[in-house]
């Protein structure tokens, strides 16, 4: 193989697991949006706020220790033990559990039967809300978070992609970072998982059946409430995952809660309600923005493509297939 | 009819009818100016198929939404087994027991056949939360029976061919079929049907009469049914209620109410459809 080739397929292979990333934020929306009609804004801050969350049990911090400390004149900011990983990840999980039972009491069961628009802007208050709130919980200084997935490049993978190389080429191996492959695996067998559970499973079939009409639904007993803090705890853990790999790669941070608009360009394309959608279209935006920025981006347009490259994508599709890639044609009734 | 006894009748056809287990009193139901139910009562008896007839916009869907509480009305009270219904959320109602299904069909469109009729199974699925996602222990076993009840509704129904096929791309007739079978799979002890054969051809109406006197027949269920076919109404219910603009006009056995002349005047007289 040319070094070409070579390089061009790790750039593929480093924007498909890019790719996966987007896919699992996009599932947190597909998955509220189908059995709740909500377009939920806040999905990048439910992200960032589970990171905060779980770095905060991790090391041990005081909750609102900056309220705590000007209000009692104390200076206290860490209880001084550490939770190993696994367990602080099972405490995010229940307070994301919370938080779902929170919204969906609190904010959903008083809007029922309320325009989409009205939704989506209660969404936008919690984003939010829950922005202020984490800072306040957690304070806003950059953290680093470790759960004991390894990361930097693969030498394993190095060494083998060196031997592919043609004889005589300029060629040092793929780079491909360890996280990345951990990431990709998670996300898949979250994805399958969640794909399991929503066909073989009791109350996966009442998610569909809520998805698909909430008024046979409700005739065959199934609470609609109900369903909304299940589907909004799976986002939120859902949210949790994605915080985890993010926040690993690029530190908790406020930025961690703008992938979520890198969701948007892949829900436009897979399509609001489709789960395969969403796996798929984010798999295309990941390889096609750094296929894009590799081939076309930095030799001919100056860089920094990967902005606005994968909305252009989606816009480009949504003119030629409007309801998504996977979605039915809409036509309307006359 | 008034006078009949509080432990119930015989019909013609030998079957014997219990006592009252559905009674609405005095309901009415408003929207904004709109009174689409006025002052309406009548009871349902254990056992009985109990129709209500009546003109378009007589308010018959409105009293099944009453019934299984999709709509609360403004006055009057809603008795069932025995006593008085709180103003209770539609999921609550079915697990009491009250399955229905609709004028304008709603179904699972994108699930099969299957899972339409074994989401209907729902409240007959207690296995803890955690057990059944994780599909062990009771949750399992659970599945397994309701996957044989769900099949025995569908040698029942007659839809083996039709199992697996998502119903959105099912004909009219048979999606009313399956809606049917979801009904019947929550194994209620009262069954209400809108309109249940609206728009089907005659061989499709004779095959749905016969599985409503089927399901009542074999599984004793108490239905309450809302048809427009006078034919169908008159040869399968044991008493009607006749609506019109929102009030009771009638209400007895098929002769009865055949004879009565503001029955005739309001309804019967004019042909409908
Ligand atoms: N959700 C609602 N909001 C406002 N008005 C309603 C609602 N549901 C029913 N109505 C009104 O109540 C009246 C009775 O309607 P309903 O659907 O109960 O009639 P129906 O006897 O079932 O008629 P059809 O034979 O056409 O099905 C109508 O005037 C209808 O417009
Ligand atoms: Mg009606």
């Amino acid at each position: 193989m040319s070094a070409d080739f070579l390089n061009l397929l790790e750039v593929a292979i480093n924007g498909l697991m890019a790719g996966v990333l987007y896919s699992l934020v996009a599932l947190g929306f597909v998955l509220i949006f189908k059995a709740s009609g909500v377009f939920n804004y806040a999905q990048g801050v439910m992200a960032l706020f589970a990171a905060q969350t779980l770095v905060g049990i991790q090391t041990g911090q005081v909750p609102f220790a900056h309220l705590i400390n000007a209000i009692f004149g104390t200076e206290v900011h860490y209880f001084g033990w550490n939770v190993p990983a696994l367990l602080a990840i099972l405490f995010t999980v229940l307070v994301m559990i919370l938080f779902a039972w929170i919204v969906v009491k609190v904010i959903l069961v008083r809007l029922v039967g309320q325009e989409p628009i009205i939704l989506f802007m209660a969404t936008i208050g919690l984003a939010y809300f829950m922005e202020g709130f984490g800072d306040m919980m957690w304070n806003s200084e950059v953290k680093r978070l470790d759960v004991g997935i390894p990361s930097g490049g693969s030498f394993w993978i190095e060494d083998v992609t060196v031997q592919w190389a043609a004889e005589g080429e300029r060629y040092f191996g793929m780079y491909v970072d360890v996280l990345d492959i951990w990431a990709t695996v998670i996300a898949v067998a979250l994805v399958a998982s969640l794909a399991a559970f929503a066909q073989y499973t009791k109350p996966g079939r009442a998610m569909r059946a809520v998805a698909d009409d909430p008024t046979a639904a409700l005739s065959v007993g199934i609470s609609l409430n109900k369903i909304w803090i299940m589907v909004w705890s799976l986002a939120g853990f859902v949210a949790i995952v994605a915080g985890i790999m993010w926040g690993a790669k690029s530190g908790v941070q406020f930025s961690l809660s703008l992938i979520a608009l890198k969701a948007l360009p892949v829900l436009m394309l897979g399509g609001f309600t489709s789960i395969s959608g969403a796996i798929v279209g984010g798999l295309i935006i990941g390889v096609g923005e750094k296929l894009f920025e590799y081939l076309i981006g930095v030799p001919f347009l100056g860089g920094a493509t990967e902005n606005w490259f994968a909305y252009v994508l989606a816009l480009i599709f949504l003119v030629f297939r409007p309801q998504g890639l996977f979605g039915e044609k809409i036509i309307e009734r006359v | 009819m008034n006078d009949m006894s509080p432990d119930g009748y015989t019909t013609p056809d030998g079957r014997q009818i219990g006592g009252v287990m559905m009674e609405v009193k005095n309901i009415t139901l408003r929207f904004g100016g709109v009174v689409a139910i006025k002052d309406i009562s009548f009871d349902i008896r254990e056992g009985e198929i109990r129709a209500i007839i009546g003109p378009n916009g007589a308010g018959k869907s409105s009293m099944l939404n009453v019934i299984n509480g999709f709509y609360h009305p403004q006055e009057g009270e809603v008795w069932f087994n025995g006593a008085k219904r709180k103003a209770m959320k539609p999921h609550a109602i079915a697990k009491q027991g009250i399955a229905r299904t609709f004028q304008n069909i709603a179904l699972f469109k994108g699930m099969s056949t299957l899972d339409n009729i074994m989401t209907g199974r729902f409240t007959k699925m207690n296995a803890g939360f955690w057990s059944q996602c994780l599909w062990k222990g009771k949750a399992e076993q659970e599945e397994i029976e309701n996957r044989e009840y769900v099949e025995k509704i569908i040698d029942f129904l007659e839809i083996q061919a039709i199992r697996k096929t998502p119903v959105g791309r099912l004909p009219y007739g048979l999606q009313k079929r399956v809606e049917l079978g979801r009904a019947l799979a929550a194994e209620p002890k009262l069954l209400l049907l809108d309109e249940p054969m609206a728009g089907m051809n005659v061989e499709e109406k004779e095959d749905m009469s016969r599985f409503i006197l089927d399901v009542n027949d074999e599984f004793g269920t108490t239905i309450a049914l809302i048809e427009h076919d006078m034919g169908v109404v008159m040869d399968i219910s044991d008493r009607v209620v006749v609506m019109d603009y929102g009030r009771k006009i009638g209400d007895g056995t098929p002769d009865v109410v055949r004879a009565d002349p503001a029955v005739i005047d309001a309804y019967l007289g004019v042909a409908h459809d």
